[in-house]
């Protein structure tokens, strides 16, 4: 009795959180051009997609920024976490607690504050501004991610590495990188993510006729909801969905190595 | 004596305003195992690690073979450390982690192989090169530890408190395995530990630190037997340190009765410390001893029997194969070479430096 009671509680959970996404999902592959009834299956609607030239080059904005963004945050955020191993355990707190701070800020907060800034000191918006945002929201992921790792490093095998006759160079890259391998993993992968599917902070950062392929959504839906915006936001759901698997993975799998 | 091998001149360091090492005078000879000993915070540590060269001294010299050291970084000096945690490279395998000094000096690969197998021979670990250090036990990761440093030839393996982590059996057959690997390499063997036992174990001179000064260099022998201050002796085995008054040479007043002794020198009347080890205090029928007391406490440890006696006053500690019951009068007597008289200090600072070489 009570496992029925349990089982009912989960599924109706799964179904207030899933059944929009389900929904859209269905609507995507859905023949007919109006909601209300089913015309049949068909992909007609991905294919409208990848042959619309705004969207594809959109897709090509989201990526390179996502990419270009989510890269230099985690060498930026690495080369922080390892500055600030090396610190006071009071400054180094007060620190981590400051480049916290943009995770819990809202967004439009963060989007405004940017856009702000940018008109300030004249920088002219599109997608070098996009970049600048993204890096800038991304670097407190990459070290929320790197700290945890760096924690649990022993201090002494560095200095292992140097007693062998390893350079500072040396070291570091053969003997402090690899333990942090997972962290930087992990930070990318989450900085990649939040790149993808940012929407406030990009609609505020980005110029007129750039877009990336969550502000075109906005635009696009402004319009009229167009099938292909249901196939677009399928395949966002989708790869979302794939990288935070695989965020989740790399790093417990790891991790049980190490404890065992 | 061999050799003098490092010599540590005027070494003084401080943390945070802290002072760890005060003016520390230090020579290290030629294929001696030294221990370094003392509560934590006394500084041996901090000493280990000026010596491997992470941590620079504030003022002071560091000379390795003649040569001042002082500010050669850790990775262009002749001496290989073992640390506390092991510190192995988790994401090598034991081959990859005992070659890792040998690549970096760019050794061919039938040396750094033939090397690999030798280290691993001597540590008694054949057969593991392909092993991950997560999968050896504490024990087995330190001998791995071991034998990345020896491979690259050190005329100098510092160790900071290798055994630290090991259960109490593994450690004991460990002291053994250090001192036949230091026998087989003759190198020397600087040793930082807070174990008196395994100090005395081991070493060939002990070095007792406290509050960042030497309070006593000398063998494991000297040390026990002729501490020079009530700080060694305590920290030393277990000891009676009684307050007395050296009347004059050869006689010493403890607890207001006259006990002849060996020492001369410390003057007429004047107050002293005296050390008396617990397996030296004789237990003997009241009538026969130099002071009357009764028996407080009796345990049986083993090899003897434990039992405290008051007596003057004093709670004495003594250490005996015959057992005598509690609330027996008994005499104690001590041999006069058992009574080791020690200069008081006037002050604690003075405990500390008592002797400040």
């Amino acid at each position: 009795m009570r496992n029925t009671a349990r089982k009912i509680y989960i599924a109706l959970i799964f179904i207030f959180l899933y059944a929009p996404i389900f929904t859209l999902m269905v609507l995507s592959f859905n023949a007919s051009k109006t909601r209300a009834k089913w015309g049949g299956f068909t992909f007609k609607w991905y294919s409208a997609l990848f042959q619309n030239r705004d969207i594809m080059e959109a897709l090509v904005n989201t990526l390179l920024i996502a990419v270009i963004s989510s890269l230099v945050a985690t060498v930026i955020g690495t080369i922080a976490c390892v500055s600030m191993s090396g610190m006071k355990r009071k400054t180094r707190s007060i620190l981590l607690g400051i480049t916290n701070i943009p995770m819990l800020n809202a967004d439009i907060v963060t989007g405004i504050s940017l856009m702000l800034l940018f008109i300030s000191f004249g920088i002219r918006f599109g997608v070098g501004t996009i970049l600048l945002s993204h890096i800038t929201f991304n670097i407190p992921y990459v070290i929320l991610s790197i700290m945890p790792r760096m924690k649990q490093l022993n201090p002494s095998t560095y200095e292992a590495a140097l007693d062998l006759g390893a350079s500072h160079t040396t070291a570091f890259f053969k003997v402090v990188f690899p333990d942090l391998l997972p962290g930087i993993l992990s930070g990318f992968l989450m900085a990649f993510t939040m790149s993808l599917d940012d929407f406030i902070i990009t609609h505020f950062t980005k110029g007129a006729g750039v877009d990336t392929l969550s502000t075109k959504i906005y635009t696009e839906v402004k319009k009229g909801i167009k099938p292909e915006m249901y196939a677009l936001s399928t395949i966002i759901f989708v790869t979302v969905l794939l990288l935070l698997i695989l965020v989740n993975m790399a790093p417990s799998g790891k991790n049980e190595k190490a404890d065992k | 004596m061999s050799k003098e091998l490092i010599h540590l001149s005027n070494i003084s360091k401080s943390f945070d305003g802290q002072m760890v090492l005060d003016d520390l005078n230090l020579k290290i000879h030629e294929n001696e195992f030294v221990t370094l000993l003392g509560p934590s915070g006394c500084g041996k540590t901090t000493t280990l690690r000026i010596l491997g060269g992470f941590t620079s001294p504030d003022t002071g010299k560091v000379y390795f073979d003649g040569q001042d050291i002082t500010r050669i970084p850790p990775n262009k000096r002749q001496l290989n450390t073992v640390f506390q945690k092991y510190a192995l490279f988790t994401h090598m395998t034991i081959a990859e982690n005992i070659a890792f000094g040998l690549k970096i000096k760019k050794k061919s690969k039938s040396y750094i192989n033939d090397k690999i197998k030798y280290a691993l021979k001597l540590v008694n670990l054949e057969g593991y090169e392909n092993r991950m250090p997560d999968s050896l036990s504490g024990g087995q990761q330190q001998r791995i530890a071991i034998a990345r440093a020896i491979v690259n030839e050190p005329k100098i393996l510092l160790l900071d408190e290798p055994l630290g982590a090991l259960d109490l059996k593994l450690r004991q057959e460990m002291q053994y395995e250090l001192i036949r690997m230091k026998n087989e390499l003759g190198i020397t063997f600087v040793y930082v530990t807070h174990d008196q036992e395994e100090a005395l174990t081991m070493s060939d001179t002990i070095v007792v630190m406290n509050q960042g000064y030497i309070q006593q260099i000398g063998s494991p022998e000297s040390i026990y037997n002729e501490p020079e201050n009530a700080f060694v002796a305590d920290f030393i085995g277990d000891s009676n340190i009684i307050p007395a008054i050296m009347i004059e040479d050869k006689l010493v007043s403890i607890l207001d009765t006259r006990f002849a002794c060996v020492d001369t020198g410390f003057g007429h009347n004047k107050p002293v410390d005296v050390v008396i080890r617990p397996e030296d205090v004789e237990l003997v029928e009241p009538d026969q001893g130099t002071i009357q007391g009764v028996v407080t406490h009796m345990i049986f440890k083993g090899v003897h029997y434990e039992m405290e006696v008051m007596a003057n006053g004093f709670e004495w500690l003594v250490h005996s194969t015959t057992m005598f019951p509690v609330g027996k009068q008994v005499g104690i007597k001590v041999d006069p070479f058992n009574i080791q008289i020690m200069n008081k200090p006037e002050s604690e600072d003075e405990e500390a430096a008592a002797i400040d070489i």
